[in-house]
């Protein structure tokens, strides 16, 4: 009814704010560097600390191609937005003609080309370089880690707005990732775990994107349940981004 | 356009359990440049910030250009610059005014136009960071320009820069006026007072007066505004 009611998605506004949150990384080339080199540096430290050992090596290291960005973009983006919140300018978005869902998806929209950057990084010095197999194709991996990634975004999304200094969005990472990454199966097999810890990795999103992965660099036939784990991911970062939404408010105290 | 751009009707604000506004109500005319002045910690920002809609309320009423506070569709037509410049320090002058004009939907012309207004030609391509602290305060300012809002409500736009630059922006104000806009600015600066065409006195939370500047001063018997104003304090008699 209203022209710019502010409740409906504009691609116009989606699109600046991506591009905004991209330009800010722009101007910041050293974070661009240590994304982009970082993690094909910790999987070269691997390769050496596997030597000789192949197949540790690929069955840790060939999910990780896929985690990486998971981890990085969480941690980035609840960076982001606690500055958002701290320096005002998400106070006078708010206050502007825009909807929340235009932030969130422009948030979306720039972590997504960073992390697909990453990744693509990640995977050729993996599959390329350090002779990890991506028996179904290193694309695959590619797009299960941009989807890992938009999970890490929206879920640090949300868990920003419960740290209110940097200092606590960034303990948040080990608070709410060493341990999905611990029980997501990748250091440990989740059946042989205590039953309790194995329950508690099926709740974990973070599980299920490993599973994908893990399904993505093993030689057996993919299966349909890497369907089923892509769409657990989805399903968790829609709800991530949905929890994100409610921690925007328009109205504060 | 209504003859009030703001109406508001008993409102009450209460934050951490201590009440910040006690039954306010005011009425500020269109097209005038309203003074809100008082004290630190007097409740102006709060005030403010129920206006634009950005305040959860205890009680009362707000109405904004004949609608009710915070609704959307007030969102293109009310221009809020809060005290913290609220701009991305690490992007430059032009891709904060670009960003910001595309959420408001306008052209990088007035973006341009916007940044001469306010005195930031030049600028353009510094990274906010490197600004001193006025010039970041007009970066903000440019930002609620951008889509010539009906209403700005500017808390302590002038807090912190020099006299020379502060008179600038003193014209701008009544420029604006001029062209049909309602600005509702707030101080703790008595002097600036003699500038609005009214002005809303504020303390404790409470309102003491609305009067224009030449009413506050035949009723206290004062020329300087400060006095007048200490003066109404003494006389309220609740110091």
């Amino acid at each position: 009814m209203h022209e710019r009611s502010g409740t409906i998605v504009s691609p116009r506004i989606t699109v600046a704010t991506g591009g905004r949150v991209l330009r800010q990384v722009r101007h910041d080339p050293r974070t661009i560097a240590l994304l982009l080199a970082v993690p094909a540096l910790l999987l070269t430290l691997m390769k050496f600390v596997f030597d000789g050992q192949e197949q540790v090596f690929q069955s840790i290291g060939a999910p990780l191609c896929g985690l990486f960005p998971f981890i990085v973009m969480f941690l980035i983006t609840s960076i982001t937005m606690l500055r958002e919140r701290t320096t005002g300018t998400l106070e006078r978005l708010m206050t502007l003609p825009m909807s929340k869902l235009d932030l969130l998806m422009g948030y979306g929209l720039a972590f997504g080309v960073l992390a697909a950057a990453q990744a693509v990084v990640v995977c050729l010095v993996g599959f390329g370089l350090l002779g990890l197999n991506a028996p179904h194709g290193t694309l695959l991996v590619g797009l299960l880690a941009i989807f890992n990634a938009l999970l890490g975004m929206a879920m640090g999304l949300f868990l920003s707005a419960f740290a209110r200094t940097e200092f606590q969005a960034v303990q948040f990472m080990p608070a709410f990732i060493f341990p999905q990454l611990l029980l997501c199966g990748l250091f440990a097999a989740r059946d042989e775990m205590a039953p309790l810890l194995e329950a508690a990795s099926w709740l974990l999103p973070f599980t299920y994107a490993y599973d994908a992965l893990e399904r993505a660099v093993s030689p057996q036939p993919l299966g349909s349940a890497i369907v089923v784990d892509v769409l657990v991911v989805a399903g968790a970062t829609v709800a991530s981004l949905a929890l994100g939404a409610l921690t925007l408010k328009r109205r504060t105290p | 356009m209504p003859d009030r751009a703001v109406e508001i009707e008993g409102l009450e604000v209460i934050r951490g359990g201590n009440p910040v506004i006690r039954s306010i109500s005011l009425e500020v005319d269109a097209g005038s440049v309203t003074g809100l002045l008082g004290p630190s910690g007097c409740g102006k920002t709060t005030l403010m910030r129920s206006i634009v809609g950005a305040q959860i309320v205890a009680g009362g009423r707000v109405s904004v250009l004949g609608r009710p506070a915070g609704v959307s569709e007030l969102r293109s037509e009310v221009g809020y610059v809060t005290q913290a410049p609220s701009v991305y320090r690490d992007l430059t002058v032009r891709e904060n005014l670009d960003y910001f004009a595309h959420v408001v939907g306008v052209g990088s012309g007035r973006v341009t136009e916007t940044v001469e207004a306010v005195g930031l030609g030049g600028y353009e391509g510094r990274i906010v960071a490197s600004l001193s602290g006025g010039e970041t305060a007009r970066v903000s300012l440019a930002s609620a320009l951008l889509n010539r809002p009906r209403l700005l409500v500017l808390d302590e736009p002038t807090v912190g820069l020099d006299p020379l630059l502060r008179s600038d922006l003193w014209r701008d104000f009544h420029r604006l006026a001029e062209a049909g806009t309602t600005l509702l600015i707030s101080s703790h600066v008595m002097d600036e007072a003699g500038e609005c065409d009214q002005l809303l006195l504020m303390r404790e939370g409470r309102l003491l007066r609305h009067c224009t500047p030449d009413q506050l001063r035949r009723e206290t018997g004062e020329r300087d505004l400060g006095r007048a104003f200490l003066e109404v304090i003494e006389r309220t008699g609740d110091a």
